[in-house]
């Protein structure tokens, strides 16, 4: 019962410090969907998450990697019982569960994920390119909405490795949704997601 | 109104702050009444302020009735969000981080608090001594030395403007004036109205009579008409509020005249800043019409200058 509250007072907080404006290119009713954005620090889908009205946020999960949040308590608190993460593993070599199957199977379930298709925080401008997570999702999910969020200044408020959050100004666009194309292939699709992720971006941040 | 207590002048100072504010909105209703299209903009623009005047004067209102840790509490809560605005559109790299935490978490509150307990000899030079000296060290221990200086001296900037000159608006109540005591807010009052009038007549002035423009390289709006009109008669009504401040007709006249110019110079050298960037807007609080930069730009000229010359004639 106090999970609400921590959820609201982290949402709250990020507000407060970031100022967070929202852009939304159409608006969208709850259902089978994948947000995916820039990742460039821990904030990313805390803002992503209070970017978004609350029928919305009802029935989104964060993605989150695993070898990251099963160390300590808070961690797996936060992780599981504030935000309701999908905990995959990213390490391919070493991991019990298919990431693709344990998310396919929140979607199927009815939430709304959170994605970072870049693998990791991004320590630089622009994009990294995209891991193929999002295809082998779209492809094992039919009728995957795909909405690109482009968040801006959030690397410079927490950057990697840093601890002190800087109070600056953030906003969160979410473009127009995308599908996969039927015997679209791996590469051509993941390159469309990306690029229609930078369209989003002002022009300086890339 | 000389004759009256000090906590009588301010009741008949917001009572009539309040009915000039209601007669305006009333004004701007009519007007946007019976506005035609190519008016519209014009009135839209008149009524956008009167809204910001009420909500500015709400919050001084109510930080006046908390008295000076109410003042302090609201600048500090004023700058912080400029200080934000500013440093949002400054293109800071990774080697600032230690700079920027010490401007936000160090410098900003101990500005504030130095204004609290007074200590004129160490919030007036604070941010230009010590942040000056300061922030470029800790930059510099970031290791990164792409645009070194510019991004040095981009963050003073910022704390010259949100912190050090807003800062001077609540210094305002450390003055300790021969007969004026425990009437500092009424200062204060004074600066906020005259600026505002000043922009306002400014705006009115121009539209009314505005041909040549002042400064086309810094705004494409502000004319000589509108300067000259706009100055003169918002210097007049701060001469006509002598009455709530230490300050003769002729005095507060003379105090109006230099607030308006450096408020008015103030807004240029803004302006300036804004173009360089390609801005339009240094934030968007206020739905269309800018941040708290760009409500702010004329105060924070206007207020260390007023508060170096009231102490420097009266203390």
């Amino acid at each position: 019962m106090l999970e609400p509250l921590v959820a609201r007072s982290l949402t709250g907080f990020i507000r407060l410090l970031t100022g967070s404006r929202v852009f939304w290119s159409e608006p969208l009713a709850p259902g089978r969907r994948v947000y995916y954005g820039n990742h460039s620090s821990h904030g990313d889908f805390v803002l992503i998450w209070s970017a978004l009205p609350p029928p919305l946020r009802a029935q989104a999960r964060p993605v989150a990697a695993a070898e990251y949040w099963r160390h300590g308590v808070l961690r797996r608190y936060l992780i599981h019982r504030v935000f309701k993460g999908v905990l995959v593993e990213r390490d391919a070599a070493q991991r019990t569960e298919d990431p693709v199957a344990t998310m396919a199977a929140a979607v199927d379930a009815g939430s709304a994920l959170i994605l970072f298709p870049e693998g990791t925080r991004n320590p630089g401008d622009g994009v990294l390119p995209f891991k193929s997570g999002l295809y082998h999702l779209a492809t094992r999910c039919a009728d995957l909405e795909l909405v690109p969020v482009w968040l801006e200044n959030l690397s410079r408020v927490m950057p990697k490795g840093r601890l002190i959050p800087l109070p600056l100004l953030c906003t969160a666009h979410f473009g127009p949704p995308l599908r996969l194309g039927d015997g679209e292939d791996k590469h051509d699709f993941l390159e469309r997601a990306r690029a229609a992720l930078l369209v989003l971006a002002p022009p300086e941040a890339v | 109104m000389a004759h009256l207590s000090s906590r009588a002048q301010a009741m008949a100072l917001f009572a009539g702050i309040g009915a000039v504010l209601l007669l305006a909105t009333l004004i701007g209703r009519v007007l946007a009444w019976r506005a035609s299209p190519t008016g519209r903009s014009t009135v839209d623009n008149l009524n956008a302020r009167i809204n910001a005047w009420w909500v500015m004067a709400a919050l001084v209102g109510i930080a006046f009735a908390f008295g000076r840790p109410g003042v302090l509490v609201l600048f500090f809560l004023v700058s912080l969000l400029a200080l934000r605005e500013f440093i949002t559109l400054l293109p800071t790299r990774g080697g600032d981080y230690w700079a920027l935490v010490a401007a936000f978490y160090l410098v900003l509150p101990i500005q504030y608090v130095l204004v609290g307990i007074a200590w004129y000899g160490m919030f007036s030079i604070f941010i230009p001594v010590y942040a000056f000296l300061l922030l470029p060290i800790l930059a510099a221990t970031g290791g990164d030395t792409t645009r070194f200086l510019e991004r040095t001296a981009k963050v003073q900037w910022g704390l010259m403007i949100s912190v050090f000159c807003i800062s001077h608006v609540p210094a305002l109540l450390t003055l300790q004036i021969p007969g004026y005591e425990h009437r500092q807010l009424l200062l204060i009052a004074f600066l906020v109205i005259v600026v505002q009038s000043s922009d306002v007549l400014q705006y009115v002035w121009g539209k009314l009579c505005g041909k040549h423009l002042i400064a086309p390289a810094l705004s494409p709006s502000k004319t000589v008409e509108g300067f000259i009109g706009g100055v003169a008669s918002a210097s007049l009504l701060g001469g006509l509020l002598w009455w709530i401040t230490p300050f003769s007709f002729l005095g507060a006249f003379g105090m109006a005249l230099v607030i308006n110019l450096m408020g008015f110079l103030g807004g240029l050298v803004m302006s300036a800043i804004k173009r360089d960037r390609g801005i339009k807007d240094w934030g968007h609080m206020i739905e269309g019409h800018g941040g708290m930069l760009d409500r702010l730009d004329s105060v924070c000229f206007a207020a260390p200058v007023f508060f170096h010359m009231t102490r420097y004639f009266l203390t």
